[in-house]
């Protein structure tokens, strides 16, 4: 420990802190600009200059290292004229356009002028210009005169992102910040850039124009799209949420958001929201009251067409724990135990684990051995991924993929091995036998006749060494029709190695559904059984099937032969097609509830924006749903009324969830089935959920495309396909036509069509055997 | 970019020898090398070049681009087939190096930074080239330098490169 004196305060730090930590343990704020807590020391803004006695000049407090008995003034005569000094070099080339920047008020720079900077300039000379930049369509490079070279963006993308897309180009007067030539920054982190720029040069692209700062009330809430649960504070203009900024939390998102929490707010104003109640009569939509839609929906579940147990009940993972409560006690109540949120889930197997981390956030950070299974976790969950690339700096931890396409962890030392998905599971049993030579323990008989390949080898051995190890299940192997074994070879294999295991879920709160039995009861059908055999009706909770279910086109169909279908959803475009009757709930933003995230923390969160229209929070409808048909207990006047019956449920959920047993010890059959060419079916990054699904924005991104079939360039090359030809893939029976890309990151012989594609509503969403064949151009006749 | 190597072979075999230079896992230590490599048998260095060297050093291309942008060394554009570079530093000033440099423009029909219509010569204004003992310093095509260039001998120096 060091003890050193501030502004005549005594503080104590640990070795190798700097001034400017011992500053902000004092709570005494030293002006910066390039300096931030989460980044390397630049010192290059020099903002921070401070006296430090017996230095012969000032000296950047972020840079310093703080020494014993060191004496340091911070508002001394020499501290504030270097500070005045720095500011005025600073303001000599930025425009003075604050009235028309975006940034104005939220402004770094702008504060510290107020403060430091003259109130004239002397400098008469012409100011620099430097040239605008296009960096796609998030963040906004428009105005990079007013960048003052603070470098955190590039740190940014170095240290935090993984990824180096900005860089400094030139020198001295010259230096620009730029991408490379042609290049945009496609970071799924990239909207924190926006964050940490303290002037007005990289802002956000959506958000230009809308607002000030002043404008906007801000409101605490959770995010809703991914199991990280990430805190927001979403800004509101009027009734709209208009922007949405981390929420400082550092147990769970630190300072950071992924960009899918960050601009996914722009789904929620979008044109298609459901504002009114509303009955489809002869195949027309009629507006109706609340009490008109209600009654209708009693009328018809009393005809004896529609038998109790014939009542199908999906919700998606977005729904709040108090509406899966009350949606599944309300259909409970109906008298049907077919109820189920695993839309996505091809194998819907029961019992399973319940889907969580297998230890918190934070811990992630302190592993050294990592092994994930069928998860490209960038994309699918961001800043988890960050915690995992931070374990790779930090502790040197070792991470291995088994996945159908390379993960592009942004790790250097991180090795992929590539399957095809239905191999997973094999590669899997590969490398529990390898374990178990490897640590001289006995082997079950089944895997007496496998053999261990080199691959499942080195898994082995990095399974077998290390201290701190994480397994992680992601959603590629969770949507696979495999997703049961892998899990159990999965846990079998934590166990063997001494590994924790986390399984990673489909939206923010999949462990509030399982932990409110939003399952199918003993004698109820899953989700994909509800959709094969059609029932007499369905209940939606949040749930679209086009762009929710693994298998659209049958959903839909299923959905259409009913005679009931009661969609409470905030949207109306998609539902609309199948639906007879629409009920607008809020969506997060406008209601109160509960996430529970993947390490079992249960977050509640108020409304941050009032309703739409007519639309109502889902408890308040399900529970007026529940007292319409006259059930007991459904007298809930308040949110915390249904939360104090759940409270049992929310707490010591992590420690309940590390206790869970273990389904069995037995390993599965796995049969060698030879695919020749297979599907990988996944959900492409925007299109996880019905509010990313309508965020302009994100769709504009490279990573929201998902109407091709990517194709591996061996395949490619062998049916002689290039980029943007036409292919025809036929699945079971199925044929649908779209356009191909090749991409060389994915395993042998393996065809890209996403779960959300359009495809998927003809061939369905669940990777399988295939046939690809090369569509001869119309053009190219004679 | 990938695969398409725009350099020769010995080039290539150049910046290995570099990368041997430093420890392993730092080939982006030989990046300085590797572009006057690039430089040296192709005379500048392109966008697709420097892509090219990132690639081979495993850096991402803006690393490279901020590194070939921030020395005023690497020719950025495509010089003329002589690339004459003169010294305007202080002891090159003191000795006289703004007037060879007038002379030059004048001669040469040029600016700074400019090249003759015939493609021949492209004039740039150098940084110290720590050869003051010579002021005024000249450097032709980053390898040939020549010491005490006056004004009287700029029109020789233009016949001569004219004459190659």
């Amino acid at each position: 420990m060091i003890t050193l004196e501030i502004n005549g305060k005594t503080v104590e730090v640990d070795n190798g802190s700097t001034v400017m930590d011992a500053a902000n343990k004092l709570g005494i704020h030293v002006p910066h600009f390039c300096y931030h807590k989460k980044l390397s020391i630049a010192a290059n803004c020099r903002m921070c200059l401070v006296e430090v006695e017996k230095a012969p000049k000032p000296l950047p407090a972020c840079a310093t290292p703080a020494a014993q008995d060191m004496k340091v003034h911070t508002l001394s005569e020499l501290a504030k004229t270097a500070q005045k000094g720095v500011m005025e070099f600073l303001l000599i080339n930025h425009p003075l356009d604050c009235p028309i920047c975006d940034q104005g008020g939220e402004c770094q720079l702008q504060d510290l002028a107020v403060g430091y900077g003259g109130s004239g300039s002397r400098f008469k000379e012409s100011k620099r210009i430097v040239s605008k930049k296009e960096l796609g369509p998030l963040v906004s490079a428009a105005e990079m005169s007013r960048c003052i070279h603070c470098t955190r963006c590039v740190r940014f993308g170095q240290e935090i992102a993984g990824v180096m897309e900005l860089g400094m180009a030139g020198r001295g007067e010259h230096s620009e910040i730029m991408a490379f030539v042609g290049s945009t920054v496609d970071s799924e982190l990239s909207g924190n850039m926006i964050d940490v720029c303290p002037v007005g040069a990289l802002t956000s692209k959506p958000f230009r124009y809308a607002a000030r700062t002043w404008e906007l009330a801000r409101r605490k809430t959770i995010s809703p799209h991914d199991a990280l649960g990430s805190n927001l504070t979403a800004q509101i203009k009027g009734d709209t949420v208009i922007r949405v900024v981390p929420h400082e939390n550092t147990e769970i998102n630190e300072c950071w958001l992924s960009d899918r929490d960050r601009f996914a707010y722009e789904g929620l104003n979008a044109t298609d929201r459901l504002l009114s109640p509303m009955i489809k009569v002869d195949s027309r939509w009629e507006e109706v009251d609340w009490a008109t839609a209600l009654d209708h929906i009693k009328t018809k579940l009393a005809s004896p067409t529609i038998k109790p147990e014939r009542i199908g009940a999906l919700a998606t993972p977005q729904a709040t724990t108090e509406e899966f409560y009350l949606f599944q006690k309300l259909i409970r109540a109906l008298g049907s135990e077919n109820i189920d949120y695993r839309l996505r889930q091809a194998d819907c197997e029961l019992p399973a684990k319940a889907p969580w981390l297998g230890m918190s956030i934070v811990d992630v950070e302190s592993l050294d051995r990592i092994l994930v299974i069928g998860s490209n976790i960038r994309k699918e969950q961001p800043l988890l991924a960050h915690r995992i690339r931070q374990a790779t700096k930090i502790n040197h931890a070792l991470l291995a993929f088994i996945n159908p396409i390379n993960s592009d962890s942004l790790v250097p030392t991180a090795k992929d091995y590539l399957v095809a998905p239905s191999r997973m599971k094999g590669l899997l049993l590969q490398v529990v036998k390898a374990v178990c030579l490897a640590l001289g323990r006995p082997f079950a008989d089944t895997l007496a006749d496998i053999s261990v390949e080199a691959d499942a080898k080195e898994i082995a051995q990095l399974l077998v060494s290390g201290q701190q190890k994480l397994i992680l299940v992601g959603s590629v192997a969770r949507h696979h029709p495999d997703r049961s074994k892998i899990e159990q070879i999965s846990h079998l294999l934590g166990e063997l190695v001494g590994a924790k295991v986390g399984l990673l879920s489909d939206g923010p709160n999949s462990l509030g559904a399982e932990s409110t039995n939003v399952l199918p009861g003993p004698s109820g059908l899953n989700a994909i059984q509800m959709i094969d055999t059609p029932l007499d009706a369905y209940f939606l909770l949040h749930a679209e099937m086009g762009g929710d279910s693994c298998m659209p086109g049958t959903a839909i169909e299923a959905m259409k032969s009913a005679q009931l279908v009661v969609a409470m959803s905030a949207f109306k475009d998609e539902v609309a097609e199948y639906a007879t009757v629409l009920l607008p709930i809020s969506p997060f933003s406008e209601t109160a509830g509960t996430f529970i995230n993947m390490e079992g923390v249960a977050q509640s969160f108020g409304p941050v924006a009032p309703a739409k229209g007519l639309s109502r929070p889902g408890w308040r409808l399900l529970a007026a749903l529940g007292k319409l048909f006259e059930f007991s207990n459904f007298e809930y006047e308040s949110i915390e009324a249904v939360r104090s019956v759940l409270k049992d449920s929310f707490d010591g959920l992590p420690r309940r969830l590390q206790s869970q047993s273990n389904m069995s010890n037995k390993l599965p059959a796995v049969s060698a089935e030879l695919l020749l060419i297979e599907r990988l079916s996944d959900v492409p990054m925007y299109s996880v959920d019905s509010i990313v699904r309508r965020a302009q924005a994100l769709q504009l991104t490279k990573d929201a495309l998902s109407n091709y079939a990517w194709l591996d360039s061996e395949l490619a090359q062998e049916l002689d396909v290039v980029n943007e030809d036409m292919v025809r893939v036929e699945q079971g029976g199925q044929i649908f036509d779209l356009p191909a890309r090749i991409d060389p990151h994915l395993a042998c012989a393996v065809i890209r069509i996403p779960m959300t594609s359009d495809a998927s509503k003809v061939l369905g969403g669940i990777g399988g055997s295939v046939q690809v064949s090369k569509l001869q151009s119309v053009g190219a006749v004679g | 970019m990938s695969g398409v190597k725009l350099l020769r072979a010995e080039a290539y075999r150049a910046i290995d020898k570099e990368i041997a230079k430093y420890p392993v896992n730092r080939k982006s230590s030989a990046v300085m090398a590797a572009l006057a490599i690039a430089q040296n048998e192709l005379g500048w260095v392109s966008e697709p070049v420097v892509e090219d060297i990132a690639e081979y050093l495993e850096m991402r291309a803006i690393a490279v681009w901020e590194v070939a942008t921030f020395y005023g060394m690497y020719n950025l554009d495509k010089p003329g087939r002589f690339k004459l570079a003169i010294c305007t530093n202080l002891p090159c000033a003191l000795q006289g190096a703004n007037r060879t440099a007038d002379q030059l423009k004048a001669a040469l029909g040029i600016n700074f930074n400019e090249t003759t219509s015939d493609g021949s010569v492209t004039l740039k204004e150098a940084e110290c080239m720590g050869a003051c003992g010579d002021a005024p310093v000249v450097i032709i095509n980053d390898r040939e330098m020549r010491g005490k260039v006056s004004v009287e001998d700029v029109d020789g120096l233009v016949e001569e490169l004219k004459a190659r």
